[in-house]
Protein backbone atom coordinates (compact mmCIF):
# COMPACT_ATOMS: atom_id res chain seq x y z
CA UNK A 1 0.00 0.00 0.00
CA UNK A 2 1.46 3.29 -0.93
CA UNK A 3 1.92 5.65 2.10
CA UNK A 4 -0.82 8.72 1.84
CA UNK A 5 2.60 11.12 2.24
CA UNK A 6 3.12 9.75 -1.22
CA UNK A 7 0.24 11.67 -2.47
CA UNK A 8 2.00 15.14 -1.18
CA UNK A 9 4.87 14.69 -3.28
CA UNK A 10 2.70 13.72 -6.47
CA UNK A 11 0.56 16.59 -6.03
CA UNK A 12 3.61 19.00 -5.48
CA UNK A 13 5.19 17.75 -8.41
CA UNK A 14 1.89 17.97 -10.63
CA UNK A 15 3.21 19.12 -14.21
CA UNK A 16 1.11 20.30 -17.20
CA UNK A 17 2.95 20.88 -20.75
CA UNK A 18 1.75 23.93 -21.81
CA UNK A 19 3.02 25.79 -25.14
CA UNK A 20 2.72 30.11 -24.68
CA UNK A 21 1.97 31.22 -28.25
CA UNK A 22 2.26 35.06 -28.34
CA UNK A 23 -1.39 36.88 -29.47
CA UNK A 24 -1.22 37.57 -33.41
CA UNK A 25 -1.88 41.05 -33.10
CA UNK A 26 0.93 42.62 -30.69
CA UNK A 27 3.69 44.14 -32.58
CA UNK A 28 7.08 42.10 -33.13
CA UNK A 29 10.23 43.06 -35.47
CA UNK A 30 10.34 39.30 -36.60
CA UNK A 31 8.01 36.52 -35.67
CA UNK A 32 7.83 34.66 -32.27
CA UNK A 33 8.03 30.93 -31.96
CA UNK A 34 6.48 29.56 -29.46
CA UNK A 35 7.97 28.39 -26.21
CA UNK A 36 7.11 25.02 -24.31
CA UNK A 37 7.00 24.59 -20.37
CA UNK A 38 6.16 22.58 -17.59
CA UNK A 39 3.94 24.49 -15.47
CA UNK A 40 4.04 23.13 -12.05
CA UNK A 41 0.06 22.93 -10.97
CA UNK A 42 0.58 24.21 -7.55
CA UNK A 43 2.14 27.39 -8.35
CA UNK A 44 0.78 30.79 -10.15
CA UNK A 45 1.16 31.80 -13.70
CA UNK A 46 3.22 34.64 -13.16
CA UNK A 47 5.85 33.14 -11.06
CA UNK A 48 6.60 30.47 -13.36
CA UNK A 49 6.51 32.64 -16.43
CA UNK A 50 9.94 35.04 -16.33
CA UNK A 51 11.60 32.53 -19.31
CA UNK A 52 8.35 33.50 -21.25
CA UNK A 53 8.48 37.02 -21.37
CA UNK A 54 11.94 36.93 -21.84
CA UNK A 55 11.59 34.55 -24.52
CA UNK A 56 8.93 36.52 -26.75
CA UNK A 57 10.57 40.55 -25.40
CA UNK A 58 13.64 39.37 -27.32
CA UNK A 59 11.19 39.99 -31.25
CA UNK A 60 9.60 43.30 -29.42
CA UNK A 61 10.17 46.83 -29.08
CA UNK A 62 10.45 47.93 -25.47
CA UNK A 63 7.26 50.63 -26.05
CA UNK A 64 4.96 47.63 -27.20
CA UNK A 65 5.81 46.02 -24.33
CA UNK A 66 3.14 46.42 -21.18
CA UNK A 67 2.08 43.95 -18.10
CA UNK A 68 2.31 40.59 -19.45
CA UNK A 69 -0.96 38.79 -19.24
CA UNK A 70 -2.48 35.36 -19.92
CA UNK A 71 -5.61 34.50 -22.03
CA UNK A 72 -6.91 30.63 -23.13
CA UNK A 73 -9.59 30.85 -25.77
CA UNK A 74 -10.87 34.40 -24.53
CA UNK A 75 -11.01 33.37 -20.78
CA UNK A 76 -8.27 35.96 -19.15
CA UNK A 77 -6.45 33.58 -16.86
CA UNK A 78 -5.95 34.98 -13.42
CA UNK A 79 -2.71 34.69 -11.87
CA UNK A 80 -3.55 34.86 -8.35
CA UNK A 81 -5.43 31.51 -9.09
CA UNK A 82 -3.04 28.74 -8.64
CA UNK A 83 -2.21 27.20 -12.39
CA UNK A 84 -4.08 23.34 -11.58
CA UNK A 85 -7.17 25.01 -10.83
CA UNK A 86 -7.17 27.20 -14.12
CA UNK A 87 -6.12 24.14 -16.23
CA UNK A 88 -9.25 22.00 -14.40
CA UNK A 89 -11.61 24.84 -14.03
CA UNK A 90 -11.23 26.39 -18.34
CA UNK A 91 -9.23 23.76 -20.21
CA UNK A 92 -9.76 20.06 -18.53
CA UNK A 93 -10.92 18.74 -22.25
CA UNK A 94 -8.45 20.22 -23.99
CA UNK A 95 -5.70 17.75 -25.88
CA UNK A 96 -2.05 18.84 -24.51
CA UNK A 97 -0.53 20.51 -24.18
CA UNK A 98 -1.91 23.50 -23.15
CA UNK A 99 -2.10 26.27 -25.62
CA UNK A 100 -1.64 29.55 -23.63
CA UNK A 101 -1.93 32.70 -25.41
CA UNK A 102 0.41 35.53 -24.25
CA UNK A 103 -0.40 39.28 -24.42
CA UNK A 104 1.42 42.58 -23.51
CA UNK A 105 -1.30 45.09 -24.52
CA UNK A 106 -4.93 46.16 -23.80
CA UNK A 107 -4.82 44.79 -19.75
CA UNK A 108 -7.94 43.31 -19.28
CA UNK A 109 -8.52 45.67 -16.26
CA UNK A 110 -11.97 43.82 -15.43
CA UNK A 111 -10.99 40.73 -15.36
CA UNK A 112 -7.39 40.42 -14.20
CA UNK A 113 -5.38 41.88 -10.56
CA UNK A 114 -2.17 43.53 -11.89
CA UNK A 115 0.90 41.42 -11.01
CA UNK A 116 3.83 44.08 -10.83
CA UNK A 117 6.30 42.18 -8.62
CA UNK A 118 6.66 38.76 -7.29
CA UNK A 119 6.05 40.81 -3.49
CA UNK A 120 2.53 40.93 -4.68
CA UNK A 121 2.05 36.92 -5.48
CA UNK A 122 3.97 36.26 -1.91
CA UNK A 123 1.37 38.81 -0.16
CA UNK A 124 -1.32 36.72 -2.03
CA UNK A 125 -0.32 33.98 -1.10
CA UNK A 126 0.60 34.23 2.40
CA UNK A 127 -3.18 36.00 3.09
CA UNK A 128 -4.66 32.85 1.57
CA UNK A 129 -2.55 30.68 4.05
CA UNK A 130 -3.84 33.10 6.92
CA UNK A 131 -7.30 33.06 5.58
CA UNK A 132 -7.09 29.16 5.77
CA UNK A 133 -5.65 29.03 9.10
CA UNK A 134 -8.32 30.90 10.47
CA UNK A 135 -10.90 28.72 9.43
CA UNK A 136 -8.69 25.59 10.84
CA UNK A 137 -7.40 26.82 13.89
CA UNK A 138 -8.58 30.21 14.08
CA UNK A 139 -5.74 31.65 13.29
CA UNK A 140 -3.57 30.41 16.04
CA UNK A 141 -0.39 28.05 14.37
CA UNK A 142 -0.14 30.44 11.61
CA UNK A 143 0.20 33.58 14.31
CA UNK A 144 2.69 31.62 16.60
CA UNK A 145 4.65 30.53 14.13
CA UNK A 146 8.23 32.89 13.37
CA UNK A 147 8.65 35.34 10.33
CA UNK A 148 11.35 32.95 8.99
CA UNK A 149 8.84 29.95 9.19
CA UNK A 150 6.41 32.49 6.96
CA UNK A 151 9.15 33.18 4.52
CA UNK A 152 10.54 29.10 4.06
CA UNK A 153 6.71 28.45 3.12
CA UNK A 154 7.14 31.47 0.41
CA UNK A 155 10.38 29.87 -0.40
CA UNK A 156 9.70 26.68 -0.52
CA UNK A 157 6.87 27.60 -3.16
CA UNK A 158 8.99 29.61 -4.86
CA UNK A 159 11.73 27.46 -5.19
CA UNK A 160 9.96 24.13 -5.85
CA UNK A 161 11.48 23.37 -3.09
CA UNK A 162 8.85 20.36 -1.26
CA UNK A 163 10.89 19.41 1.60
CA UNK A 164 11.70 22.95 2.79
CA UNK A 165 7.51 23.75 2.59
CA UNK A 166 6.38 20.49 3.77
CA UNK A 167 8.50 21.29 7.23
CA UNK A 168 6.60 23.67 7.89
CA UNK A 169 3.09 23.29 6.26
CA UNK A 170 2.82 20.15 8.39
CA UNK A 171 2.32 22.26 11.30
CA UNK A 172 -0.74 24.18 9.61
CA UNK A 173 -1.85 20.60 8.90
CA UNK A 174 -2.29 19.13 12.33
CA UNK A 175 -5.50 19.14 14.56
CA UNK A 176 -6.00 18.17 18.58
CA UNK A 177 -6.70 14.07 17.99
CA UNK A 178 -10.14 14.42 20.30
CA UNK A 179 -11.52 17.07 17.63
CA UNK A 180 -10.65 14.43 14.73
CA UNK A 181 -10.75 17.48 12.51
CA UNK A 182 -9.94 21.34 11.53
CA UNK A 183 -12.87 23.54 13.10
CA UNK A 184 -13.75 24.28 9.26
CA UNK A 185 -12.64 22.93 5.99
CA UNK A 186 -11.12 25.80 4.24
CA UNK A 187 -11.84 24.63 0.45
CA UNK A 188 -13.49 27.28 -2.61
CA UNK A 189 -15.78 25.30 -5.04
CA UNK A 190 -15.39 27.22 -8.71
CA UNK A 191 -18.05 26.16 -11.31
CA UNK A 192 -17.62 28.12 -14.75
CA UNK A 193 -21.21 28.15 -15.24
CA UNK A 194 -21.89 30.71 -11.89
CA UNK A 195 -21.28 34.58 -11.95
CA UNK A 196 -19.51 34.19 -8.75
CA UNK A 197 -16.03 33.75 -8.72
CA UNK A 198 -16.48 30.79 -6.26
CA UNK A 199 -18.16 29.70 -3.05
CA UNK A 200 -16.53 29.19 0.32
CA UNK A 201 -18.38 28.62 3.98
CA UNK A 202 -18.21 27.03 6.75
CA UNK A 203 -17.97 23.13 6.65
CA UNK A 204 -16.99 21.41 9.50
CA UNK A 205 -14.92 17.93 9.18
CA UNK A 206 -17.31 16.06 11.16
CA UNK A 207 -21.15 16.01 11.46
CA UNK A 208 -22.85 16.17 14.87
CA UNK A 209 -22.79 12.76 15.68
CA UNK A 210 -18.59 12.33 15.03
CA UNK A 211 -19.15 10.94 11.61
CA UNK A 212 -16.77 12.60 9.22
CA UNK A 213 -18.21 14.36 6.78
CA UNK A 214 -17.26 13.72 3.24
CA UNK A 215 -17.05 15.32 -0.28
CA UNK A 216 -20.97 13.92 -1.22
CA UNK A 217 -22.31 16.17 2.37
CA UNK A 218 -19.68 19.08 1.42
CA UNK A 219 -21.42 19.20 -2.39
CA UNK A 220 -25.06 18.30 -1.61
CA UNK A 221 -24.76 21.16 0.67
CA UNK A 222 -22.61 23.90 -0.78
CA UNK A 223 -23.10 22.60 -4.63
CA UNK A 224 -26.19 20.63 -4.76
CA UNK A 225 -26.82 20.70 -8.55
CA UNK A 226 -23.01 19.32 -9.02
CA UNK A 227 -24.21 15.80 -7.67
CA UNK A 228 -27.61 16.31 -9.01
CA UNK A 229 -28.34 12.89 -11.51
CA UNK A 230 -31.38 14.59 -13.81
CA UNK A 231 -32.13 11.42 -16.21
CA UNK A 232 -29.91 8.72 -13.84
CA UNK A 233 -26.97 10.98 -16.16
CA UNK A 234 -24.16 12.35 -14.25
CA UNK A 235 -23.63 16.17 -15.71
CA UNK A 236 -20.83 17.27 -13.61
CA UNK A 237 -17.57 16.53 -13.18
CA UNK A 238 -15.79 17.55 -9.49
CA UNK A 239 -12.08 17.77 -10.31
CA UNK A 240 -9.25 18.44 -8.16
CA UNK A 241 -5.68 18.11 -9.11
CA UNK A 242 -6.97 16.79 -12.61
CA UNK A 243 -8.51 13.89 -10.79
CA UNK A 244 -11.67 13.11 -9.41
CA UNK A 245 -11.80 11.50 -5.70
CA UNK A 246 -14.37 9.29 -5.08
CA UNK A 247 -17.12 11.57 -3.07
CA UNK A 248 -17.23 8.97 -0.43
CA UNK A 249 -13.22 10.46 0.49
CA UNK A 250 -14.01 11.98 3.85
CA UNK A 251 -13.18 15.97 3.84
CA UNK A 252 -10.65 16.05 6.56
CA UNK A 253 -8.27 13.64 4.17
CA UNK A 254 -9.02 15.94 1.22
CA UNK A 255 -8.00 19.06 2.97
CA UNK A 256 -4.63 17.64 4.29
CA UNK A 257 -3.70 15.84 0.96
CA UNK A 258 -5.34 17.09 -1.49
CA UNK A 259 -4.58 20.73 -0.38
CA UNK A 260 -3.11 23.48 -2.61
CA UNK A 261 0.22 24.92 -1.22
CA UNK A 262 -2.43 28.18 -0.04
CA UNK A 263 -3.63 25.47 2.31
CA UNK A 264 -7.14 25.66 0.33
CA UNK A 265 -9.25 22.89 -1.58
CA UNK A 266 -9.88 24.44 -4.58
CA UNK A 267 -12.30 22.14 -6.48
CA UNK A 268 -13.70 22.68 -9.87
CA UNK A 269 -17.36 21.96 -11.31
CA UNK A 270 -17.11 20.81 -15.02
CA UNK A 271 -19.81 20.13 -16.76
CA UNK A 272 -19.92 17.01 -18.96
CA UNK A 273 -19.86 17.93 -22.56
CA UNK A 274 -22.17 15.79 -24.75
CA UNK A 275 -20.64 15.74 -27.44
CA UNK B 1 -15.71 36.88 21.27
CA UNK B 2 -13.05 39.38 20.18
CA UNK B 3 -15.54 42.34 19.01
CA UNK B 4 -18.33 42.60 21.41
CA UNK B 5 -17.47 45.77 22.83
CA UNK B 6 -17.55 47.45 18.94
CA UNK B 7 -19.18 50.56 18.64
CA UNK B 8 -22.96 49.64 20.01
CA UNK B 9 -24.09 53.53 19.72
CA UNK B 10 -24.04 52.66 15.82
CA UNK B 11 -28.46 52.20 16.03
CA UNK B 12 -28.54 51.54 11.76
CA UNK B 13 -26.66 51.05 8.94
CA UNK B 14 -26.34 53.49 6.37
CA UNK B 15 -26.25 52.25 2.82
CA UNK B 16 -23.60 52.50 0.63
CA UNK B 17 -24.53 53.75 -2.58
CA UNK B 18 -23.54 52.36 -6.13
CA UNK B 19 -20.14 53.49 -7.01
CA UNK B 20 -20.56 52.67 -10.78
CA UNK B 21 -23.85 54.61 -11.57
CA UNK B 22 -22.76 57.31 -8.95
CA UNK B 23 -19.70 60.01 -8.60
CA UNK B 24 -21.50 61.03 -5.23
CA UNK B 25 -20.38 59.46 -2.36
CA UNK B 26 -21.67 60.49 0.54
CA UNK B 27 -23.80 58.38 2.78
CA UNK B 28 -27.80 58.11 2.23
CA UNK B 29 -29.85 57.16 5.18
CA UNK B 30 -30.81 53.54 5.44
CA UNK B 31 -34.19 52.24 4.79
CA UNK B 32 -34.98 52.46 8.59
CA UNK B 33 -35.63 56.06 8.08
CA UNK B 34 -38.17 55.09 5.19
CA UNK B 35 -42.09 54.20 5.80
CA UNK B 36 -42.50 51.03 7.10
CA UNK B 37 -44.94 50.11 4.09
CA UNK B 38 -41.94 48.63 2.27
CA UNK B 39 -43.06 45.62 -0.75
CA UNK B 40 -41.66 42.29 -1.27
CA UNK B 41 -39.12 43.42 -3.96
CA UNK B 42 -37.64 45.49 -1.37
CA UNK B 43 -37.65 43.12 1.46
CA UNK B 44 -35.49 40.70 -1.11
CA UNK B 45 -33.23 43.02 -1.97
CA UNK B 46 -32.83 43.74 1.89
CA UNK B 47 -31.82 39.89 2.29
CA UNK B 48 -28.85 40.58 -0.29
CA UNK B 49 -27.58 42.96 1.81
CA UNK B 50 -24.94 42.85 4.96
CA UNK B 51 -23.70 44.55 7.82
CA UNK B 52 -20.10 45.49 7.63
CA UNK B 53 -18.36 47.56 10.29
CA UNK B 54 -15.35 49.67 9.05
CA UNK B 55 -12.56 50.49 11.66
CA UNK B 56 -9.35 52.20 10.89
CA UNK B 57 -5.84 51.58 12.01
CA UNK B 58 -3.05 53.17 12.57
CA UNK B 59 -3.02 56.83 11.33
CA UNK B 60 -5.78 55.68 8.15
CA UNK B 61 -8.82 58.77 8.98
CA UNK B 62 -11.84 57.31 10.87
CA UNK B 63 -15.18 57.51 8.55
CA UNK B 64 -17.83 58.86 10.92
CA UNK B 65 -20.11 56.26 10.06
CA UNK B 66 -18.66 53.01 10.40
CA UNK B 67 -21.84 50.74 9.45
CA UNK B 68 -22.62 50.13 6.48
CA UNK B 69 -24.97 47.84 4.82
CA UNK B 70 -23.40 46.45 1.45
CA UNK B 71 -24.84 44.05 -1.29
CA UNK B 72 -22.96 40.69 -0.70
CA UNK B 73 -22.01 40.57 -4.53
CA UNK B 74 -19.88 43.62 -3.69
CA UNK B 75 -15.70 43.31 -4.41
CA UNK B 76 -13.15 43.71 -1.99
CA UNK B 77 -11.67 46.28 -4.66
CA UNK B 78 -15.41 48.22 -5.23
CA UNK B 79 -15.29 48.63 -0.72
CA UNK B 80 -11.95 49.69 -1.11
CA UNK B 81 -12.49 52.56 -4.12
CA UNK B 82 -15.36 53.25 -1.84
CA UNK B 83 -13.53 54.21 1.60
CA UNK B 84 -11.15 56.06 -0.67
CA UNK B 85 -13.22 58.21 -2.34
CA UNK B 86 -15.20 58.70 0.70
CA UNK B 87 -11.62 59.90 2.93
CA UNK B 88 -10.86 61.63 -0.29
CA UNK B 89 -8.02 59.99 -0.84
CA UNK B 90 -6.26 59.95 -4.16
CA UNK B 91 -7.00 57.10 -6.13
CA UNK B 92 -2.85 56.17 -6.47
CA UNK B 93 -2.75 55.94 -2.63
CA UNK B 94 -2.71 52.07 -1.22
CA UNK B 95 -5.34 51.33 1.37
CA UNK B 96 -5.58 47.65 2.30
CA UNK B 97 -8.39 46.02 4.20
CA UNK B 98 -8.11 43.09 6.50
CA UNK B 99 -9.97 40.70 8.15
CA UNK B 100 -9.69 39.43 11.45
CA UNK B 101 -6.80 41.75 12.07
CA UNK B 102 -4.73 38.94 10.04
CA UNK B 103 -5.30 38.53 6.44
CA UNK B 104 -6.12 40.54 3.62
CA UNK B 105 -8.96 39.52 1.08
CA UNK B 106 -8.28 39.59 -2.71
CA UNK B 107 -9.03 42.18 -4.33
CA UNK B 108 -12.38 40.14 -5.98
CA UNK B 109 -13.27 38.51 -3.36
CA UNK B 110 -16.77 38.94 -2.08
CA UNK B 111 -17.96 40.59 1.03
CA UNK B 112 -21.16 38.17 1.22
CA UNK B 113 -18.49 35.59 0.86
CA UNK B 114 -16.05 36.54 3.92
CA UNK B 115 -19.58 37.74 5.89
CA UNK B 116 -20.29 34.05 5.90
CA UNK B 117 -17.03 32.76 6.66
CA UNK B 118 -15.74 35.20 9.24
CA UNK B 119 -18.84 37.26 10.24
CA UNK B 120 -20.06 37.88 13.89
CA UNK B 121 -22.85 38.90 15.96
CA UNK B 122 -24.82 39.41 12.33
CA UNK B 123 -21.76 41.67 10.95
CA UNK B 124 -18.64 41.72 8.99
CA UNK B 125 -15.87 43.72 11.09
CA UNK B 126 -13.19 45.12 8.16
CA UNK B 127 -9.97 47.08 8.86
CA UNK B 128 -8.79 49.51 6.84
CA UNK B 129 -5.21 51.06 6.47
CA UNK B 130 -3.49 53.07 4.62
CA UNK B 131 -0.17 50.71 5.07
CA UNK B 132 0.07 47.01 5.53
CA UNK B 133 -0.61 46.98 8.86
CA UNK B 134 -0.46 42.89 9.13
CA UNK B 135 2.38 40.89 7.57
Amino acid sequence: MADDKDVLRDVWFGRIPTCFTLYQEEVTEREADPYYLLLPRVSYLTLVTDKVKKHFQKVMKPEDIGEMWFEYEGTPLKWHYPIGLLFDLHASHTALPWSITVHFKDFPEKDLLHCPSNSVIEAHFMSSIKEADALKHKGQVINEMQKKDHKQLWMGLQNDKFDQFWAINRKLMEYPAEEGGFRYIPFRIYQTVSERPFIQKLFRPITAEGQPHTLIDLLKEVSPFAVSQGGGEKKYQVVIHGIEPMLETPVQWLSEHLSYPDNFLHISVIPISTD
Amino acid sequence: MKYQNVVTSQKSAVHLPKMSESEDCTAETGPEAAPAATEDLAVAEEKKKIDILLKAVGDTPIMKTKKWSVERSRTIQALVQFIKKFLKLDSTDQLFIYVNQSFAPSPDQEVGTLFECFGSDGKLVLHYCKSQAWG
